[in-house]
């Protein structure tokens, strides 16, 4: 079998899988919105991921984006229209064009520093969101919307209170993010992020403006994560707080290492895991968090690479 | 006609000078080898020119323009194109995908969302071109952090080639190699001079590869330039015999 047929049997797999998920997720103890979940926080995964795993950027304020994508479909929701095109729109925007403003104050900043700054700045806009009440809610989050059933004319998509059908609105957004992230991977703009991961110095004297690619790689990865901020507001008519405070981002950070930050699919499987484990022991723990993490720990120990990483290498 | 006019430049640490007054004009197709002892300051010339950092006063030329205060990637825009003394490289990628990087760089393609058919067949084509020239052909498929030191040292020359450079920086292209290694490379150096006439500058330890390819030869000893002519004068030169064998000589 060749490497491009073995790709495509992987990527046919995966789309099938999350196709009938609703159907094999319910027989295994699961329900539909919890594989909503998934694929709301395995796009946030996978956005971080874009700038981690593919131009080896490591972002620790990421939830922010997030975050505000979610506050902005919230807000244009209860504010401006009953709209859900509307919402994500809006949502994409405000965490897109403040991840980009930011990013360009931010793409001098390497390593260590970089990852100080951006837990920074998502913390101002954790402490905006708690603080600014009369606007954001405070504490308690954003109330008072739900998402608006779609009218396409011949046709109208209930996604308020059909949970399939929400599950499928939600998998087209997140097969449209996804397919955008591959497309520009597969780019030459995308092999310039690559080799900026690879060897800076190297892609420096090959004449590539370093600062400007990466901050271009990290305003498209703000506006991944605004469009999964956008899409979490929907699934829980609510924006949280803490949905941009740094543990929020922390958490993007392990789904993405859990799951492989080489690989492109890697984050949605740590996503996967990470929203399914927490749903189970939740239920039966407060302490669920321990047992996450402690899965963390040996995956980091024992698989590297993280989990999709470890399947690929022992198929080679 | 001069590819690369240097005019007193000086570059300073703190306290310490590490490169003083040096001047230097590279004709068109030249080989220009700088030499001298550990510490005479080529890294930091090499920097200078390559634009690593900018000189502390001076100036430096390239094909006619003053490029003194250009960053790196506009320099290289310009064709001026370099390998490092520690092989830089992008050690998971196969040998295609490092210079097809390049490639697509050099071709202007780096910001580019997509390519057509042609442009890629172009892009494809100038790799493979690239890579015969360097004798990697038959490697394209591996990755380059498992070649052996000599193969990814003519990698990173492909990489440095496929940006069409009109000038052409190798900063000690025969570090750490053995004898089978070093001849290689040296043939590979003179068939790039010989053959397609690159313009090349290069930083040299092997004096063998220095006398065999150099046209001209430049020494470099405490940050001054100690002497400058063809391989002849210079292994004659008995301030350069000094400078190497220490004052004993």
């Amino acid at each position: 079998m060749t490497e491009q047929s073995r790709k495509l049997i992987v990527l046919v797999a995966i789309w099938a899988a999350l196709l009938f998920a609703p159907y094999w997720m319910a027989p295994l103890g699961g329900y539909t919105a919890l594989a909503t979940r998934v694929l709301v926080l395995g796009l946030a995964a996978m956005s971080l991921n874009f700038l981690l795993g593919f131009t080896g950027v490591l972002s620790f304020g990421h939830a922010a984006w997030f975050g505000l994508g979610a506050y902005g479909a919230g807000m244009s929701l209860k504010y401006l229209a009953a709209s859900t095109p509307l919402a994500v729109i809006c949502g994409i925007l405000l965490g897109g064009l403040c991840g980009a403003i930011l990013g360009a104050l931010l793409v001098r900043r390497r390593g260590v520093y970089f990852a100080m700054v951006t837990i920074a700045f998502g913390q101002v806009f954790y402490y905006i969101a708690f603080q600014w009440s009369s606007v954001t809610g405070g504490d308690d989050g954003l109330r008072g919307f739900a998402r608006a059933p779609i009218d396409l004319g011949v046709l109208k998509l209930d996604i308020l209170s059909n949970a399939e059908v929400f599950y499928y609105f939600v998998l087209f957004c997140f097969a449209l993010a996804v397919g955008a992230m591959g497309f520009i991977l597969r780019s030459p703009f995308g092999r310039t992020m690559i080799a900026i991961r690879e060897n800076e110095r190297r892609s420096r004297f090959l004449g590539i403006p370093i600062e400007r690619h990466i901050w271009i790689a990290f305003s498209l990865s703000c506006f991944f994560m605004g469009f999964a901020g956008a899409l979490y507001a929907l699934v829980n008519n609510f924006a949280d707080p803490r949905g941009l405070h740094y543990s929020q981002s922390g958490d993007f950070v392990m789904m993405a290492v859990m799951g492989g930050m080489r690989s492109f699919w890697g984050p949605l499987l740590g996503a996967f895991i990470f929203v399914v484990l927490q749903d189970y022991l939740s239920s039966i723990t407060v302490n669920w968090m321990s047992f996450v993490g402690l899965l963390f720990v040996l995956v980091v120990l024992f698989f590297p690479r993280g989990l999709l990483g470890f399947f690929q290498r022992s198929k080679a | 006609m001069n590819v690369l006019e240097i005019k007193n430049v000086t570059k300073r640490f703190g306290n310490l000078v590490a490169v003083r007054d040096v001047s230097l004009n590279v004709a068109k197709g030249e080989l220009c080898a700088i030499i001298g002892p550990n510490g005479a300051g080529k890294t930091t010339f090499f920097n200078l020119i390559s634009g690593f950092f900018p000189p502390t006063s001076g100036t430096i030329a390239f094909d006619g323009q003053d490029i003194t205060r250009l960053a790196t990637h506009q320099r290289v825009v310009r064709g001026m194109a370099r390998t490092f003394q520690i092989t830089e490289i992008f050690p998971e990628l196969t040998v295609f995908e490092n210079v097809r990087i390049a490639a697509e760089v050099a071709s202007g393609y780096r910001l580019r969302p997509w390519v057509n058919r042609a442009e890629a067949a172009k892009v494809q084509q100038h790799v493979e071109d690239t890579l015969k020239l360097v004798a990697l052909e038959n490697k394209a498929g591996r990755l380059v952090g498992e070649l052996s030191h000599g193969d990814q040292r003519a990698a990173e020359i492909a990489m440095a080639l496929a940006l069409k450079p009109h000038l052409l920086l190798l900063d000690e292209p025969t570090a750490g190699m053995g004898d089978q290694e070093t001849y290689q490379i040296t043939q590979l150096i003179r068939k790039l001079h010989r053959d397609s006439s690159y313009t090349i500058v290069l930083i040299e330890h092997d004096m063998r590869v220095v006398f065999n390819l150099a046209d001209r030869v430049c020494v470099l000893d405490q940050g001054r330039m100690l002497a400058m002519g063809t391989p002849k004068e210079i292994a004659a030169n008995e301030a350069v015999q000094a400078a190497y064998l220490g004052n004993a000589a």
